[in-house]
């Protein structure tokens, strides 16, 4: 939630930190030798720090979900560094790639096709468990219990499949399967865009308190500009694979200078000045 | 174009390495045509050493190889010891008669797979679709040889068919018409025969393809746009259940042209099967060679137009 | 305002596997007027794609029951025969889903899809069609080039593919359109250009929407009135300022986010801005 960093806190390190990461991708056309590059994204900049969250908000295809991917390390980008800590992630062998892996988390914004339909709950939630090879797997139930409970589902229902959860369930699902290796860094694809209104509020509140406990650092992307202006502690704007704007949340939203988060801003409204609009 | 160019070089390696390796593999069958001659007393070691001589069966596998490919590129198949005549014209007829009925059978095959496929689909569950069903599991579980056999059994005991054969004895005599009845008539068992062998798997495949279509959510957009059952199957759920059908299609080939060996033996039907059979059997090296070799165009050939068909009939596919 | 759709009593029972049934709406009136749009909220699993399905018949004898009186333009679509309804699909009532990538089909050029649904409503030749389609995908918006016209699904943008939805629904002039969450799927500028575009055109034809949207936001674009579902039961029905100012359902309430908090940040951030 929105921490109010102001100049007279002392200096954070910084968790993660991303420096000039760009990624192409490689298409051939059928039946010939031509290959084209398509840039998903190029020289982005962006920290995240403990405990906080930067919103990433632009259009659709302007590579936002490209570039949660490569920092998941779920792809690899064509240039830039990565660094976790001081730790530069993309120099690092399988080995040390695995045991990273745990720190930096995803979550996706269709949960119905994140999680595995034919596994339980509780199995879901331990599997990270046991890819990372942790505990026995009595330990590993004990604590997919645990987590279960610290994202407001029903411990009874750790035997269920995903298709008999509701929207809403299925994602704190996600979010308890993705702290199962206590992870530093969560990065959220769209989380809330296929919730309801109070399905969005109530992931809100439980993501905001998990961060406080765990001093957790998200990287957040929205389309919807007015739930960031509520959870955004810094926004960053994309714009054809390129960041074109970062500030904090007020400012941004009270000053917005690049041409294109100026549309975007404009084309938020609440419903108040939209139903005042409509009686004119 | 460039895809088209790679292919065709995959194809020719192919072709190469399995023409070398069936050279190999016979030639590592103890003895050959001339063998069984030994046996004969009255025959002396000496006339079968020169007539091997002459054939050039005493000279090393690689020279006999690289003699043999030298003579593909120039049309020549070697020679059959058997029939002492050239292979390949020998090859081309019989051919010919493997295609047509292989051809005919595939049509028959997917006519029959297809429409019933899709009724299973959209029948689903009911008793219908339970009774095709039944009817494929039978027909997989006959083994192919039994099932030609019966088909013989009918041609003999109700006179209905021909027994076997391409063509009656009469046939010279007929004209166009009549001849093309005449064939007609000799190829429907053989060919559903054949068709019937290698129905089963068609029929699961275009039911699940139809299956896994008609639950796409555009099919139920086209209803809700108010399109015409028969349009929606036809248009919008069968050119997108083409494609792993079409991908089948290649597979189904490979197993025709083997199946089509048996049910050529069994119902003398003058394909490559009985004579590459009888070659075998005598060791008769070229004539084995150059039948596995057209084989294996023909599958290699099938394959090629099955991807082509694909690429024009997927338009995502074009885009990669 | 002469009433177009009339719902009474309207029951969905989804069968299931083991022979018994799940109900998904129970009970449900209303009615829409003509050049009205009534809007249609509630959480995910609420009943309200099961009413979008049910009203033209969509939901297939295996797999709902669907009892009540649904009457349009006077017609009793229930139990209509199938030809007939098929006919009012499209042409009468039309359709919008969610996700246009999906309710498109992946191997039709976009002016084939639209001329389909001409063709299955009119007698005139191919051609004609195709000619009726281009005028219906230039009335949504979209440029009128080879490169649109001729494109396939997987070529086009989220906002280009729901435009093309809409021309589909629209092309045959339906009196009711049925919108299932039409803008869920898209970014904030396509949600902001269709909806501009559903205004525009809801202006010029007057069409009636029933326009289902868990959004606050687009409800208040383009809703006249307002229904709020939940567990498939309608629990508030009314003007949609009215319901916005003066909840009295607590689905209601947590639908339209109208706790003070909420409220709050939303003004403090956007009066800022425009």
């Amino acid at each position: 939630m929105t921490s109010g960093l102001e100049s007279n806190a002392k200096p954070i390190e910084p968790l993660l930190r991303v420096r000039g990461l760009g990624q192409q991708y490689i298409q051939r056309r059928a039946f010939s030798r031509t290959k084209f590059c398509v840039g998903a994204f190029e020289d982005v900049d962006l920290t995240l720090f403990s405990g906080q969250t930067l919103a990433l908000v632009g259009e659709s295809g302007a590579g936002k979900s490209s570039l949660a991917r490569c920092m998941a390390l779920l792809e690899r980008p064509s240039a830039g560094t990565m660094e976790l800590e001081g730790e530069n992630l993309l120099t690092l062998d399988r080995k040390s790639l695995f045991r990273i892996r745990r720190r930096i988390q995803m979550i996706f914004q269709d949960p119905a096709s994140a999680l595995n339909p034919g596994l339980p709950a509780c199995e879901i939630i331990a599997e990270p468990l046991a890819i990372q090879g942790e505990g026995t797997r009595l330990q590993r139930r004990e604590r997919a219990r645990q987590l279960m409970e610290q994202v407001g589902l029903d411990v009874r229902w750790e035997r269920k499949l995903p298709f008999e959860f509701s929207g809403g369930q299925r994602q704190r699902l996600a979010i308890a399967r993705a702290l199962a290796l206590r992870p530093s860094v969560l990065i959220l694809d769209e989380v809330l865009s296929n919730l309801d209104a109070p399905n969005q509020d109530l992931i809100l509140k439980l993501l905001a308190e998990l961060q406080s406990s765990h001093a957790l650092a998200y990287l957040h992307i929205s389309h919807d500009l007015r739930l960031v202006s509520q959870f955004a502690d810094e926004v960053a704007v994309m714009y054809q694979g390129k960041i074109i704007e970062q500030k904090r949340t007020r400012e941004l939203f009270a000053s917005p200078s690049h041409f294109y988060t100026q549309q975007l801003l404009a084309s938020v409204r609440s419903v108040e000045s939209i139903l005042l609009e409509r009686s004119a | 174009m460039r895809y088209l160019a790679r292919r065709l070089l995959h194809a020719t390696l192919l072709l190469l390495a399995a023409s070398f390796f069936s050279f190999a593999i016979l030639q590592s069958a103890p003895g050959d045509y001339f063998a069984p001659m030994g046996l004969n007393p009255q025959v002396s070691s000496r006339t079968i050493a020169g007539l091997r001589s002459r054939y050039g069966l005493d000279r090393p596998l690689p020279v006999r190889y690289g003699h043999w490919l030298r003579g593909v590129f120039n049309g020549d198949l070697g020679l059959s010891f058997a029939y002492n005549s050239p292979v390949a014209p020998l090859l081309a007829i019989r051919a010919r008669n493997t295609l047509l009925l292989t051809a005919t059978s595939m049509l028959l095959a997917w006519l029959i797979a297809i429409p019933l496929g899709i009724w299973s689909a959209l029948h689903r569950g009911k008793w219908g679709d339970r009774a095709g069903g039944a009817f494929a599991s039978a027909l997989l579980t006959v083994p192919d040889l039994m099932l030609f056999l019966v088909l013989l059994l009918v041609a003999v005991r109700t006179g209905w068919f021909p027994t076997g054969g391409m063509v009656s004895t009469a046939f010279g005599d007929l004209n166009m018409w009549s001849k093309i009845a005449d064939i007609a008539r000799h190829l429907l068992l053989p060919a559903l025969g054949l068709a019937l062998a290698t129905l089963p798997p068609l029929l699961r495949h275009v039911r699940s393809a139809m299956i896994e279509v008609l639950d796409a959510p555009f099919i139920r957009a086209a209803r809700a746009h108010g399109i015409r059952e028969w349009r929606v199957l036809l248009r919008y759920a069968l050119p997108v259940a083409a494609s792993p059908l079409i991908s089948l299609f290649g597979f189904s080939v490979a197993t025709m042209l083997s199946a089509s060996l048996l049910v050529e033996v069994i119902l003398s039907w003058p394909g490559l099967g009985p004579l590459l059979v009888d070659a075998i059997l005598a060791k008769d090296v070229y004539v084995v060679i150059g039948a596995v070799m057209l084989s294996s165009v023909f599958l290699v050939a099938g394959n090629l137009f099955a991807d082509l068909l694909i690429f024009a009939a997927d338009p995502r596919v074009r885009v990669e | 305002m002469p009433t177009l759709l009339a719902v009474a009593n309207l029951n969905v029972r989804y069968r299931c596997p083991d022979a018994s049934e799940q109900v998904a709406v129970g009970g449900a009136s209303f009615e829409i007027g003509s050049g009205e749009v009534l809007g249609l909220m509630g959480e995910s699993g609420c009943g309200k794609t099961s009413i979008a399905l049910a009203l033209p018949g969509l939901l297939s004898k295996e797999q709902a029951r669907v009892t009540g009186s649904v009457q349009f333009l006077g017609k009793e679509l229930l139990t209509m025969e199938p030809g007939a309804l098929r006919a009012i699909r499209g042409a009468g009532i039309a359709m919008v889903f969610q996700e246009p990538g999906m309710a498109l089909s992946p191997v039709m050029r976009a002016i084939d899809q639209v001329a389909e649904v001409i063709h299955a409503h009119t007698d005139l030749k191919w051609d004609e069609c195709c000619a009726g389609a281009q005028r219906a995908l230039s009335r949504v918006g979209l440029p009128n080039t080879q490169r649109i016209l001729s494109a396939y699904p997987h070529q086009l943008s989220g906002g280009q593919l729901q435009r093309v939805a809409l021309a589909q629904a629209l092309a045959c002039k339906p009196a009711l359109l049925i919108a299932d969450e039409p803008t869920a799927s898209l970014d904030a500028r396509s949600q902001n250009e269709l909806l501009a575009l559903l205004r525009e055109l809801q202006r010029e034809s007057g069409i009636s929407i029933l326009l289902i949207s868990h959004s606050p936001e687009v409800q208040a674009r383009l809703a006249d009135r307002l229904m709020v579902m939940d567990k498939g039961r309608i629990v508030e029905q009314g003007a949609f300022a009215d319901l916005y100012r003066n909840p009295s359902d607590t689905c209601t309430k947590a639908m339209l986010r109208t706790s003070a908090h909420a409220n709050a940040a939303a003004n403090f951030d956007f009066e800022m801005v425009t």
